[in-house]
């Protein structure tokens, strides 16, 4: 194994009763990437992203985390590697009875020891990081947009500068010049900090400008991962069509 | 500590060295989140005491770095005219310049909370607002249930847009699903009233006015208050929280848009199978109270057998009673479903306001059942009923 694997999925099997979501699925996260996951409607990316995230079990095969079975992990263990993750759920999932500024701090609350005021002021920080403005901290989510929860639920998972992002559409339902401020924060926050993102995404100009690698889901399975260039040769119809259709290259031709 | 990889870190420490003017600052170990607790304080008093514009960095010892430790640093030049200047840096770090100034670019200070007002004037203003706010409730509920009373009449006159469907399913949820437990209780209740009754009933002689007893009380108040209060507390709860959810999902906004009125839809079929259900239940709960009492009254040493409870109640008991107790159903059904429907639709758009409409539902029916059932039993004391 040359490259440095921080997240794996072995022969994954999901299914919901007969349903069955995922088969054979194998999928490996390297330490310090943007891999991006794409599929069409009903693939099962949201579910694939809950079943690493162990928001749901899955019915085989197993997910490791630097080479080590999550399933075999204890409850403790599971937690403190959980606390190095950061999750943006796709509706923002933010606490709707505390302020965004408190949304922010409950992380901390719960897994460092700051003073409140520093606390705060790291608060204020990573509000800003997530590009919203002063007045919003002190707002609560059902009081925001759509465009400013999900940078509210960005903040919050950036709280504790983890090592791990874990994505949901995060650029879905914002502004052309929001998402590309957003994709450019993203890039820059992995950079600066080594950290690893997973994001699903069908943003097709943030899968170009940020992503190392993009994970094709398809037939209940990873069809393919390579940087963008190399899919746009894979012969799978679904991922031809979806890179070399109009909209991909309009993509690609923007940059 | 969070992670295995985090129990490794390097406690955070801060090295300050003063020299013709400069003012030193060389963070060492791993300046992260987990770590930059401990020297708050110091960086903290190193900012109120050192000129902002002579403060530069030595990163020779710094471990890791992450944004809450590029906070705390970046907080010493803030105030420094050229606070990303070349010149706090004596030497090359690959990461922490960098995230300083990108950290300390993207900082806004946020106003803080407005702080909660005490003393007297704060109480008597949030008295006066407790009662501004229960004042335009009650008037809320009047005008829904005028608006509802005024869809009832339009469908009256439209009856194939009638929902029957929903309407039937509502009255099997909160209809006959709800018997079970309202037979159980009332029969409990008439089993304490029969036993309460007859110890008292027995220092006086008069043993059996005991199914006197219980057959008023049962037929006029309980049979149909413990009917309301169940469906109050099981099946009110239930309209807010689903009226409530599909508010919050903007259900009730796609109904609008698409033609569909939601008083039709929704309020109305539950406000007519409460109506209808409640004297139904009723009747069931006064069934099973006369039961309970009958069981008492058979199996103690009363010894009245259930032929006697029941002819002594035809003799006795006038049919005015159960009459009284039958009027008061559908009332009250109506009232619960009214509130019910109305808190429903007041639900926002955060889940906070779901709990909190939930329960204004539940304390807001039994409340108007109590003080209804109150005027009721006035109205008729002064008919001579």
């Amino acid at each position: 194994m040359s490259e440095d694997i921080i997240i794996e999925a072995r022969n994954l099997r999901t299914a919901f009763g007969e349903h069955v979501v995922h088969q054979h699925l194998d999928l490996q996260i390297r330490r310090g990437e943007i891999l991006g996951l794409v599929g069409g409607s009903g693939t099962g990316k949201s579910v694939l992203l809950n079943t690493v995230l162990g928001l749901k079990s899955a019915d085989g095969g197993d997910i490791l985390f630097e080479g080590r079975s999550m399933a075999a992990m204890s409850n403790e263990e599971r937690r403190l590697i959980e606390s190095r993750w950061g999750v943006l759920f796709q509706n923002g999932a933010l606490f709707s009875a505390l302020t965004v500024k408190e949304n922010v701090m409950a992380p901390m609350r719960e897994h460092v020891e700051l003073s409140a005021r520093l606390m705060e002021e790291i608060a204020d920080m990573k509000i800003g990081l997530a590009g919203l403005p002063p007045e919003a901290g002190n707002r609560f989510p059902s009081e925001l947009s759509g465009g400013m929860r999900k940078r509210a639920a960005l903040a919050r998972s950036l709280a504790l500068d983890p090592s791990v992002l874990f994505l949901d559409e995060p650029t879905a339902g914002l502004d052309p010049i929001g998402a590309a401020a957003f994709d450019s924060l993203i890039l820059e926050l992995s950079r600066a900090l080594g950290l690893t993102v997973f994001m699903i995404t069908h943003d097709l100009d943030s899968l170009h400008a940020i992503c190392d690698r993009v994970a094709v889901l398809a037939d209940k399975k990873v069809e393919a991962v390579a940087p963008i260039p190399e899919l746009m040769r894979h012969p799978h119809p679904w991922i031809q069509e979806y890179f070399n259709g109009p909209r991909g290259r309009a993509a690609q031709a923007g940059l | 500590m969070r992670g295995q990889e985090l129990e490794l870190l390097t406690p955070a420490r801060l090295v300050v060295t003063e020299t013709n003017g400069r003012v030193c600052v060389e963070p060492q170990g791993d300046w992260v989140i987990d770590t930059v607790g401990a020297v708050e304080d110091e960086l903290r008093a190193l900012a109120s005491r050192a000129d902002p514009s002579a403060i530069v960095y030595s990163f020779t010892q710094l471990g890791r770095i992450d944004t809450a430790g590029a906070y705390l640093l970046g907080r010493l030049t803030q105030d420094c005219a050229d606070p990303d200047g070349d010149f706090h840096y004596l030497d090359h770090h690959p990461v922490a310049p960098g995230l300083i100034a990108e950290v300390r670019r993207r900082t806004l200070s946020c106003a803080p909370v407005k702080a909660q007002t005490y003393g007297f004037r704060a109480a008597v203003a949030r008295l006066g607002a407790g009662i501004e706010a229960a004042y335009l409730e009650g008037l809320g509920t009047l005008g829904f249930l005028g608006h509802t009373l005024t869809t009832a009449a339009s469908t009256a006159l439209r009856p194939w847009r009638f929902r029957l469907t929903p309407t039937v399913w509502v009255m099997e949820e909160a209809g006959v699903n709800a018997m079970p437990i309202i037979a159980v209780l009332s029969f409990f209740i008439g089993a304490v009233i029969a036993f309460m009754g007859a110890n008292l009933l027995q220092t006086l002689g008069m043993t059996v006015f005991t199914v006197d007893l219980v057959a008023v009380t049962v037929l006029r108040e309980f049979g149909v208050l413990i009917t309301a209060i169940m469906l109050a507390g099981r099946s009110d709860s239930a309209f807010t929280a689903s009226i409530g959810s599909m508010k919050m999902q903007q259900e009730i906004d796609a109904m609008k848009v698409l033609g569909i009125d939601p008083f039709e839809a929704i309020v109305l079929p539950r406000v007519i199978a409460c109506t209808l259900m409640a004297p139904l239940l009723t009747f069931g709960g006064m069934v099973a109270g006369i039961a309970g009492g009958m069981v008492v009254a058979w199996s103690t040493d009363l010894q009245i057998s259930p032929t006697m409870f029941i002819t002594r109640m035809h003799e006795n008991t006038d049919w005015s009673h159960f009459m009284v107790g039958m009027s008061k159903a559908p009332v009250f059904g109506l009232v619960i479903a009214i509130i019910g429907c109305r808190q429903g639709m007041e639900v926002g758009g955060d889940v906070e306001s779901l709990g909190r409409r939930t329960t204004a539902s539940v304390v807001q029916s039994i409340f108007a059942v109590i003080v209804i059932d109150a005027i009721f039993a006035m109205m008729y004391l002064e008919l001579g009923i």
